[in-house]
């Protein structure tokens, strides 16, 4: 555990990580706790004369051209936002761990078919794979959704697990471990996999903003959330008919990510300076 | 050197072909045949239906739909667009121009700006500028590209009338002005997209001149360029700069993704004429060869811009030639 904990804590101590993580707090704080003390984010009270209405002291961040409160979506929204990103980036780095150990351990024909579909996975971009199976779908639920936002981040985790596998093998203390007997698991779980969880760490972080862009970007293709469930990405597209009169609708949740994004990402930087400070 | 160069060329290609698989596979992983939806946004009936399946081959096993797909791309034939009836190949050449000036664009803002200002920060490392910097750029690293286009075009656009918000081009422009009106037309329309995609793009070049040159910065031979007296601009730009340039051209290869997909936003929000634009509305029409189409050359000129970006670097440092 101390190999998690360690750049945790010396994260901590930086001032962009502190920063980091307090805002990041904050925000996770708010979207978890506040709905059932806001009202309703699907209500449309008085699609008439309560739509569009300036941010006010009843709505502090306003309402939308449907007079939905934008507060509560914004909240309830970004509530999907971060469960999706924390299970796919979950689901990411699983896979990844996994392949990498598996082709930095055997090697051979198995590393190299695995690289090749790696490098190919990587050509084309993230947002492309997803489009391809999207686009032809039904509306997508939003398991299948962080199914499929997992399944698509794993391939550059893959990349950095093998490094350090190969790097890793060659210490004398992995050639000891062998050399006495031990089974490809033990090693592979006693050995290897604790030296990565490092590097895991750092994917792990930078993995959320990435993630919580990404699924911003397909809601707002429509893609991803399905309206009329509140998501960052949709309330932006939904907003975009509405920017000249209506603008705080797609102001509050295009903020909601830059905060969400940069707290995650300032995190990941100074958990990445821990690990390899040669980066700073 | 040549060994290497045909060995790396060879795995562009293996990478191409297992990316064309990938692509082709993917397609088909959604419930039904490409086809199963249309019905739902236009009056089709069954029997039209099963007539486009046999035009587009889909009644045939996916093995052999495979086969074709690939005999076609061989003559440059990626199939045809549901959406608008015509070649993707032709679709997709007419969007080129536009595509390539726009990321032409962003590429020498990223190049020029981000480079000085990573080479900026660098020299004043832990200084007030380099963290205020440092903050802004991964801001703009946070930063939704779809969300920062549509707030420019609101502000600068539709609020304060500055610059045009959509398009490539002013329909009411008289076509018989003069080719300097046309392309400061162009000019005009260019701006906010480029902007906003280098806006989001560009911390990576900054990021990672910063670090490449905080590397050279630290070995002897700058210490004996100040020891000699040299100018400082002489010292950071002629003898720091010149080794520090290389490690980021192979970023290159890596944030080109980054902007292929940033422009795919982009150019959706402010209807810029090019290929994520098409792509986009590939996507809406369930159009499922053009969608096919540009994701494949996506992924080409990725991969091309990093076998690039390696026989660049190999050419300029020797060190990597040789070892």
């Amino acid at each position: 555990m101390t190999v998690l904990l360690e750049p945790l804590r010396h994260a901590w101590r930086t001032p962009r990580g502190r920063a980091g993580a307090l805002v990041l707090l904050v925000i996770a704080t708010v979207v978890i706790f506040s709905p059932p003390f806001l009202p309703d984010p699907l209500a449309q009270p008085d699609p008439i004369g309560g739509a569009s209405l300036a941010p006010s002291i009843t709505h502090p961040f306003g309402t939308d051209q449907l007079s939905r409160d934008v507060l509560s979506r914004v909240a309830v929204g970004g509530r999907v936002s971060l469960v999706v990103a924390v299970i796919a980036v979950g689901l990411s780095l699983t896979l990844g761990a996994l392949v990498g150990l598996v082709a930095g351990y055997w090697g051979g024909v198995v590393d190299a078919a695995l690289m090749r579909v790696v490098d190919a996975a990587l050509a084309v971009p993230r947002l492309f794979l997803l489009l391809l199976v999207l686009a032809m779908s039904e509306r997508v639920p939003v398991w299948a959704l962080v199914l499929l936002i997992g399944a698509t981040g794993w391939f550059g985790t893959s990349r950095i697990v093998r490094a350090e596998v190969l790097r890793l093998r060659e210490e004398s203390y992995v050639r000891a471990s062998e050399a006495l007997g031990a089974s490809p698991r033990r090693v592979i779980f006693r050995h290897l996999l604790p030296n990565t969880l490092g590097p895991l760490l750092v994917a792990a972080t930078l993995g959320v903003g990435d993630v919580i862009l990404l699924e911003a970007g397909l809601s707002f293709l429509g893609l991803g959330i399905q309206p009329p469930a509140p998501s960052w990405g949709g309330m932006i597209l939904d907003a975009r008919e509405v920017l000249v009169t209506a603008p705080w609708a797609g102001l509050f949740p295009g903020v909601a990510i830059v905060l969400t994004v940069l707290s995650a990402n300032l995190i990941g930087d100074a958990v990445r300076d821990a690990v390899d400070p040669r980066g700073a | 050197m040549r060994r290497w160069l045909l060995h790396r060329t060879a795995q562009a290609t293996v990478t191409l072909a297992i990316a064309l698989l990938l692509i082709f596979f993917l397609m088909r992983l959604a419930p039904g045949d490409p086809l199963a939806r249309l019905s739902e946004d236009r009056p089709l009936t069954p029997a039209q239906i099963e007539a486009l399946r046999a035009r587009f081959g889909l009644d045939r096993p996916v093995g052999a739909q495979f086969v074709s797909f690939v005999g076609g791309l061989a003559h440059g034939d990626l199939g045809t667009s549901i959406q608008y009836g015509r070649p993707v190949t032709a679709l997709v050449s007419e969007r080129i121009p536009a595509t390539l000036l726009l990321g032409g664009t962003v590429l020498l803002l990223n190049f020029t700006v981000g480079v000085w200002l990573g080479v900026r920060q660098a020299v004043r490392r832990g200084g007030a500028a380099d963290t205020t910097l440092t903050l802004l750029s991964l801001s703009a690293y946070a930063t939704p590209s779809f969300w920062l286009g549509l707030v420019l075009a609101w502000l600068v656009g539709v609020k304060w009338h500055l610059l045009p918000a959509a398009g490539m081009e002013d329909p009411l422009l008289d076509p018989g002005a003069g080719w300097v009106a046309h392309a400061a037309d162009v000019g005009r329309h260019l701006v906010l997209p480029a902007l906003t995609l280098s806006i989001v793009s560009i911390a990576g070049t900054m990021r990672y001149q910063r670090s490449a040159m905080l590397e050279v910065l630290r070995l002897p031979y700058i210490v004996t360029a100040e020891a000699k007296g040299l100018p400082t601009r002489a010292v950071i730009w002629q003898h720091a700069w010149r080794n520090a340039f290389f490690p980021v051209l192979t970023l290159f290869g890596l944030w080109l993704p980054l902007l292929v997909t940033g422009s795919v936003f982009v150019e959706s929000v402010f209807a810029w004429p090019g290929l994520g634009s098409l792509a986009v509305g590939a996507v809406g029409y369930r159009d499922y060869p053009l969608l096919m189409g540009t994701s494949l050359l996506a992924a080409a000129v990725v991969v091309t811009a990093s076998l690039v970006s390696d026989l660049a670097y190999a050419c300029l440092d020797p060190r990597v030639r040789f070892s």
